[in-house]
């Protein structure tokens, strides 16, 4: 299938891993990536904290492109605040025809204009929803046998449940779960799943915004993880990057390597560590994770 | 008449798993498992108060109106906090996976027994410290205040509150760091912020900006969206507080939070995308190329030097990256910058509330329907740069306003402490 592909500002800095492996793995899934390279950040929030009309309107602009987009089935994003911040700009610009128009006349002058109703799916929900967990498990070159996997999924992905479609039909809130059974894994449930990493008050308050990631990661780490795998980047710089501070801020070793969601895929579909960025992270998941054991040794 | 046939249900059974704690007693927490019998419309609270009549009279519930108004009875029912009595069984038990439906007291406040927890020592003391009462021009008008209608309109959706504390019981700040001020007194603050018959609104956001544990404390995690039964949106509520914060009132805090923001918005404008190390060292030394050189970005940047470093190494990020950032082609950067200017710009900023205006879809109504317009929602009442009593002092001069009472108690009035059992 072909896609309209937004990556988001941190996949393409400072978690580059994470754009790799998306590109690594969509071949793969048989996905078109059609990256939106003209697109601008979403504000994740903050500039919809700003400026509401503002926000709105970058992210319409980015709607527009994609539905530019040649035979792009729909638009899909690596990040949940992404996938968070696009959708609280969509819920306000399909509710309001007078208000769309409003926005839309912000993005004349680049004769760009967003008509409602865009399909906008985070990588998450498009292997569920659209590859089908069925045909991913056909696809699983190297069953991730004996891998104890935590889900940590970010809040803007979550939460608000209403706006994001989750419901007992479309529980996009289990698809984790789901999928690291789908890959051979053995899901790991902890207290911090579906709570925040802190990652939005890390200049603000960073005693708590490092406690939070910290406690999540010893939850894990007493569930007996051996890593865990996010949709989200910013979860992946507070729980990753700074986890040597978290380790200071909860008075505790962690060392609990985590994985962007691409890269778990990848591994199951045969991939090698180090193509899908694996050593680039702060926690090496190769230090902890015996991958000729628990992962290689398993193959199908 | 779906719904008819659904009161008609005959009674069924359902099991409840209730925590069960007397801290009095010295004795641990332990779970208590009861089944009653009810149709299935009814709510967990009258569930919980068979088990009490019927089984075990020591079962602690505090509870009065029992419609989802007074606010007393709010508990956990399988994990996610709600009103007891604005809870149907069946519904309780598809949450439960068709199971046993497990009560549990709210979180982030003390339990006094069983499902009754400590309003006072955390919710209420919260509410007093944002100061919930209106703080109006002196002398007061003879009669009432006269203020356009649109003005209030903006504060009704934090009106809506019942102080029954759900959002304080998942709040994922609080659990952290005990002292942040909180989704439901936050959103108290806004609710006086934005009236436009208080004369403190600029005194009372340096206050609540200044706190570390103020709006900035905030983690943005929407549980207290997902938790008020009422709509509230407090998480809504404080980033209003913050907009209001920076960009009228031109609050520079000690938080980087004015920084913070002034940064982002910034960067996008003008590389398109996010430029994390600038980002950075902007929040921390202010907003310009300069910023990184700041005493305080600074000691940021040697408090995270062992993060940079490992960064650096893993291949994380590339020096150049961290200097020069990454930017959108030329072109498009142009049609931001252009965007950025023209919104901007504006006069007024301006702001669409769904709670306010409702859906083009909720109303089944064509878009120009006068009653979903933007034009009638509440647009924002601040204006950009204006000073404190701008907006009361345009509301009193309003002659077709609507009126509403200068005896403002909404702080401590609002909820009803009902029989403890």
């Amino acid at each position: 299938m072909r896609v309209a592909y937004w990556p988001g500002c941190v996949s393409r800095g400072f978690t580059p891993e994470l754009h790799g492996s998306m590109a690594k793995v969509a071949p793969l899934l048989d996905i078109e990536l059609v990256e939106l390279d003209r697109a601008c950040c979403t504000g994740a929030g903050v500039i919809a904290e700003h400026n509401q009309e503002l926000a709105d309107t970058l992210n319409a602009r980015t709607f527009a492109l994609a539905q530019q987009v040649q035979g792009a089935e729909l638009m899909m994003n690596i990040c949940s605040t992404c996938q968070g911040a696009q959708s609280e700009c969509q819920e306000r610009l399909d509710a309001n025809a007078e208000y769309r128009e409003r926005v839309n006349s912000n993005l004349a002058d680049e004769g760009l204009g967003y008509e409602k109703g865009l399909t906008n799916k985070n990588f998450l929900w498009l292997l569920v929803e659209e590859i089908g967990l069925e045909s991913l498990r056909a696809k699983v070159k190297r069953p991730l046998s004996n891998l104890k996997v935590g889900p940590f999924y970010g809040c803007y992905i979550v939460r608000p449940r209403s706006r994001l479609g989750i419901d007992t039909e479309h529980p996009r809130d289990h698809y984790l779960e789901q999928l690291i059974e789908t890959l051979g894994g053995t899901v790991i449930e902890y207290a911090g799943m579906r709570k925040c990493c802190g990652f939005p008050i890390i200049t603000m308050n960073k005693e708590a915004s490092l406690k939070q990631a910290g406690r999540h990661l010893g939850d894990a780490v007493d569930a007996e993880a051996d890593c865990l795998v996010t949709p989200c980047p910013l979860c992946h710089l507070n729980l990753d990057l700074q986890q040597p501070l978290a380790e200071g801020a909860v008075g505790r070793e962690l060392k609990m390597p985590v994985l962007h969601l691409p890269q778990l895929v990848g591994l199951a579909l045969g991939l090698e560590p180090k193509e899908l960025g694996l050593s680039r992270h702060v926690v090496r998941p190769t230090s902890v994770i015996d991958w000729s054991t628990s992962v290689v040794g398993a193959a199908a | 008449m779906a719904d008819l046939d659904d009161v008609h249900r005959p009674p069924e059974q359902f099991t409840l798993r209730v925590r069960r704690y007397d801290p009095e007693s010295g004795e641990p927490p332990y779970w208590d498992e009861h089944t009653i019998e009810l149709e299935p419309h009814r709510s967990v609270l009258e569930a919980i108060l068979q088990a009490r009549d019927r089984f075990d009279g020591s079962i602690g519930i505090r509870c009065s109106c029992r419609q989802a108004i007074c606010g007393s009875c709010g508990v956990r029912i399988n994990g996610e906090p709600g009103l007891a009595c604005h809870t149907h069984l069946d519904h309780a038990r598809d949450g439960a996976g068709g199971g046993t439906i497990v009560i549990e007291p709210m979180g982030n406040m003390p339990v006094l027994k069983d499902l009754i927890v400590d309003m006072d020592e955390v919710h209420w003391r919260k509410v007093q410290r944002v100061t919930p009462w209106l703080l109006p021009s002196e002398p007061a008008p003879e009669r009432e205040y006269i203020v356009p209608r649109e003005s209030m309109v903006d504060v009704t959706q934090t009106m809506a509150c019942i102080q029954c504390g759900a959002c304080v019981s998942d709040c994922l700040a609080m659990e952290v760091d005990p002292g942040f001020i909180g989704p439901a007194a936050l959103a108290k603050a806004y609710r006086f912020v934005g009236d436009p018959r208080d004369q403190q609104q600029r005194e009372r956001l340096v206050d609540l900006a200044q706190d570390p544990q103020g709006i900035y404390d905030c983690t943005h995690c929407f549980k207290c969206v997902e938790a008020c039964p009422k709509d509230v949106n407090p998480m809504g509520q404080i980033m209003r507080l913050r907009r209001i914060a920076v960009d009228d009132q031109q609050i520079v805090d000690r938080n980087n939070g004015e920084r913070h923001e002034a940064a982002f918005t910034t960067l996008v404008r003008d590389y398109g995308l996010n430029h994390e190390a600038e980002l950075l060292s902007r929040s921390y030394g202010g907003n310009s190329w300069f910023g990184k050189f700041n005493p305080r970005a600074a000691k940021e940047l040697v408090s995270s030097l062992q993060i940079i470093v490992l960064g650096m190494l893993r291949g994380k990020m590339s020096p150049k990256l961290a200097l020069f950032g990454h930017k959108i082609p030329s072109g498009d950067l142009k049609a931001v910058k252009a965007i950025y200017e023209k919104v901007e710009g504006r006069e007024q900023r301006y702001e669409l509330n769904l709670y306010v205006s409702g859906s083009d879809e909720d109303d089944q109504a064509p878009a120009s329907s006068t009653s979903t317009s933007p034009s009638t929602s509440a647009p924002s009442t601040a204006q950009g740069g204006s000073d404190a009593g701008g907006v009361a002092e345009q509301s009193a001069e309003a002659s077709a306003g609507a009126t509403a009472t200068a005896a403002e108690t909404a702080g401590a009035g609002a909820a009803n402490e009902g029989e403890q059992a």
